[in-house]
């Protein structure tokens, strides 16, 4: 094939995995990274919703849970979960394996930045998790990091957690700049000759406008974080109202990036499943242009809401029904997606693999995320619920749909890819009950006991007694109950993953029978992917296509001359122009 | 392997003509505050400023024989730094609202000379 | 699907010679960077005005920047951009050594940019402004360091690429450290008066 393909097997080990150019390996860092990093999340809610039901027993595993030692759990839980799970493994690992395959090219167009972006996001992850072992322990002011809490270690009693917060954060924002220029470039100028723009698969459609929403709009929180640092460490007084500073300025910074963010995950999440609906439907995506029109007005619309997490900061009401009327606004294309979504479902022929459950299982989540979303929207009702365990409720159903659901229907799907071999269907049904039913133990009783009034980040409602209400403690211990089901349940995917990895069926090429480029490569693909670049001659949805033999028709397959009646134009003679 | 061969339409002195531009602009710029007038100034700081950052956007970046495209993207991002401005400084410049003000005051300059 | 025997081209994927957008992979990654970076400072310079805006009193600080080494700084990055358009110029003639001289000659004006920063800011220091001694200063040095960091980094790949132009290897990347530094000096454009006029 080339000269890679030889030099490969003169690689170290070192060279192979830690040291490699190539996007997959890349791609598969940045998942086990992600992966690991959600078993440390998720042993902090373990021991943080443990405390919630059984205030001030000692938690198996841990101990008793200081009020310190609670608000450092929560903080990076929610922390690790948005920047070391949700993004790595939806846009960082997919984006990374997919792209170069799915739109017919041997790698990412500059790969020795790649393996730098994932070395830089290692190294923040490191300085997120040895956090914890420092003096006073790990940050403890809340993901967002409000000053003067973050600024003051008089307050925050985490002078070392907070500064390496901050940092973790920075260069994690940076790994993924860095990211985010190799898909982007890579997916606008390396596309297959004959892959026109509305033949490049939607799943890395989303991958490069979540990545330019994300440069679009972490730029001023790079500046405040770099604020917040002098604050920190130099003392300078840009958030402290007593020097001259504002509090609130860093709030509008964080949220101005905040709120894209949430669409920065999202996007990647839905571009998944879209893939998956219409391969496990074995029909066409229905209204593919009108997704991607949606997405980019939804990303534009995204940069006018953000001040509805500022709602009870003290800013003006005025511009606080200013930002109400725009947060409604642009739940209506996220509906109008999910509309689209089922209208692809309708009419198909659908095949109840693992991956299609998770697939129509975010549909269903999210919706019940999206539309909780409208009550906190309008700024009145979120007088009340703001802090609330009404607002946890809400951004679970939309981010565990998002980074779970999604990733779990990617891994599932690619899997076989990735790693040559097939995951055990039983196995993942399993896995996919015990978590969806878990799921929704914890956070369909939070509904209720933050609509009755509990409050975000107390460790215990027994320390304040105008917050303490047992009657509604029996909801508190089914939520931690329900989590307790749900984390023994990743017990079964965990170890179907790591078996499959050794010891799974082998995978065929194509054992899903999709359309797109990535299925034409070997599973796994070597280095540079294919043995003979594609060619594209249509798009990437053409399941179902009527006066055909098979109810697909691959992207790179040439069009037969006479067999097929009402096909379109050959593009064979576009694609050597 | 560069495509750029449309770059290449400029012998050196239509720079230098360029730069020199940039180099009268700076001294207006510099002599603006000494007119006194507060509107002077500002529109000779930065109109000035837009004019320069103009130039050598078009002539020495090339942006104007570069995809329309481009320009488009780059104006986006101005744009969006527009609305958070829009948004953020109507709440950070307010002193004053219903039951509370801004106490803080801003002190006299005091400097120490530690050298001389 | 082959790669070049020669061993300089031979670890470049095809993915990278591919241009469907028919703008240079490379150049059109460097306008990408310069997006990011037009929100970065962005943010930054905007979070600024509308803090001096809002601060009135900080006449009594700004009124003591340096506007000589300021102008002199403006003059050097304005002459550094023509420098480094006739790098460009001379590598889209195949003048790779030229390229390389001019290259560096921009270099030079960014260590001199950095020089007469140094004594600008030791000055500063020893009078008593400090980055915490009034927000009107810690916005002065975040906002100027950040950019000199910037200069920084651009001094040291515009030195990688001149290190391979002067070999007449890899020319398209002259064109693309150059917008990348033009970039820089426009920043400064709007730092100057920001800084230095507006007092």
């Amino acid at each position: 094939m080339s000269g890679h393909a030889h030099a490969a097997h003169d690689e170290s080990w070192i060279k192979k995995y830690f040291w490699s150019t190539d996007h997959k390996v890349i791609g598969l860092q940045y998942l086990f990274t992600g992966m690991a990093m959600a078993v440390i999340a998720g042993f902090a809610v373990y021991v943080f919703r443990m405390q919630l039901a059984f205030p001030g027993h000692e938690v198996p595993l841990f101990g008793r849970v200081s009020a310190a030692e609670y608000n450092a759990l929560v903080t990076m839980h929610g922390s690790i979960m948005v920047f070391w799970v949700a993004m790595p493994v939806l846009i960082a690992a997919f984006g990374n394996f997919l792209i170069p395959l799915m739109i017919g090219c041997d790698d990412m167009v500059f790969p020795k930045i790649n393996r730098l972006s994932y070395q830089i996001f290692l190294i923040s992850a490191l300085i997120a998790v040895s956090s914890f072992f420092v003096p006073g322990g790990a940050f403890g002011g809340a993901w967002t990091s409000y000053p003067p809490l973050s600024t003051s270690p008089v307050y925050n009693q985490t002078p070392y957690g907070a500064t390496m917060w901050l940092i973790a954060v920075v260069l994690e924002f940076a790994a993924f700049l860095l990211g985010g220029i190799n898909f982007v470039t890579t997916t606008m100028n390396s596309r297959a000759p004959g892959m026109k723009m509305f033949d490049v698969p939607i799943v890395v459609w989303m991958i490069v406008l979540a990545s330019v929403l994300f440069m679009a709009s972490v730029g001023p929180l790079v500046a405040g974080a770099i604020m917040l640092l002098f604050d920190q460490t130099l003392h300078t007084g840009f958030f402290d109202p007593a020097r001259g500073g504002d509090p609130i300025l860093w709030q509008h910074l964080f949220w101005f990036f905040g709120h894209p963010e949430v669409y920065v995950v999202l996007l990647p999440a839905m571009g998944i499943v879209a893939e998956i609906l219409a391969v496990f439907a074995r029909k066409k995506l229905f209204g593919y242009r009108t997704i991607i029109y949606t997405t980019v007005a939804t990303g534009i619309i995204s940069f006018f809401v953000w001040a509805h997490h500022q709602f009870i900061a003290g800013i003006d009401p005025r511009i606080a029904s200013l930002f109400s009327v725009t947060t409604l606004i642009i739940s209506v294309p996220i509906a109008e997606m999910v509309f689209v979504y089922i209208a692809t479902l309708y009419g198909g022929s659908i095949r109840f693999r693992t991956p299609m459950l998770w697939a129509l299982a975010f549909i269903a989540e999210f919706l019940i995320g999206g539309v909780t979303g409208i009550f906190l929207g309008a700024a009145g009702a979120d007088v009340y619920f703001h802090d609330t365990y009404f607002v946890v409720a809400h951004f679970h159903y939309t981010f565990f749909p998002i980074a779970f659901i999604g990733g779990f229907a990617a891994i599932t799907y690619w899997f076989p890819k990735m790693f040559g071999r097939m995951m055990n269907d039983t196995l993942g049904k399993i896995h996919f009950w015990g978590t969806i039913v878990g799921f929704n133990m914890v956070f369909l009783p939070l509904f209720l006991t933050g609509a009755a009034g509990d409050h975000r980040r107390i460790y215990s409602y027994q320390a304040f007694p105008d917050l303490n209400t047992p009657a509604l403690q029996h909801l508190r211990i089914t939520a931690t109950i329900g989590l307790l089901i749900m984390l023994a349940f990743q017990t079964v995917f965990l170890y179907n993953f790591f078996r499959s990895l050794f010891a799974g069926q082998k995978a065929a090429d194509n054992p899903w029978h999709a359309n797109t480029l990535e299925w034409l490569a070997p599973s796994p693909p070597p280095h540079g992917n294919f043995a003979v670049l594609p060619t594209v001659y249509r798009g990437p949805y053409e399941y179902g296509v009527p006066d055909r033999h098979d109810d697909y028709w691959p992207q790179h397959v040439p069009d037969q001359p006479s067999t097929d009646g009402g096909v379109a134009p050959s593009r064979a003679a576009e694609a050597h122009a | 392997m560069s495509t750029s061969t449309a770059h290449a339409a400029h012998h050196d002195g239509y720079y230098v003509r360029i730069w020199a531009t940039l180099c009268v602009l700076l001294a207006i710029s510099i002599l603006g505050p000494m007119v006194g007038i507060r509107i002077v100034t500002l529109i000779t700081a930065f109109g000035i400023a837009i004019v320069k950052a103009y130039l050598v956007t078009k002539h020495f970046m090339h942006l104007n024989i570069e995809k329309r495209w481009v320009t488009w993207i780059l104006v986006a991002m101005v744009a969006f730094m527009v609305v958070m401005f829009g948004g953020v400084a109507p709440d950070v410049m307010k002193h004053a609202g219903h039951h509370w003000q801004k106490d803080y005051v801003e002190p006299a300059v005091v400097h120490e000379e530690h050298s001389e | 699907m082959t790669h070049g025997h020669d061993a300089a081209v031979s670890t470049v994927p095809v993915a990278t010679t591919r241009s469907v957008m028919e703008v240079p992979t490379g150049r059109l990654a460097v306008w990408w960077v310069l997006a990011s970076e037009i929100v970065i400072f962005g943010g930054l310079l905007g979070v600024y005005i509308m803090q001096r805006i809002g601060h009135p009193g900080w006449a009594n600080q700004s009124i003591h920047t340096n506007t000589l080494a300021g102008s002199i700084n403006t003059f050097i990055l304005l002459s550094s951009s023509l420098s480094a358009v006739l790098a460009h110029q001379a590598a889209e003639r195949g003048d790779g050594p030229r390229a390389a001289r001019l290259l560096r000659l921009t270099a030079l004006g960014g260590a001199s940019f950095l020089v007469v920063k140094s004594i600008e800011w030791t000055h500063e220091i020893r009078e008593g402004f400090t980055i915490t001694s009034n927000l009107f200063w810690s916005f002065y040095y975040t906002a100027a360091g950040l950019h000199a960091l910037h200069v920084i980094a651009g001094m040291i790949i515009m030195l990688i690429v001149a290190a391979g132009a002067a070999r007449n290897q890899h020319l398209h990347r002259v064109e693309n450290i150059g917008i990348y530094w033009h970039f820089v000096d426009i920043v400064w454009i709007f730092l100057f008066p920001l800084l230095y006029i507006a007092k």
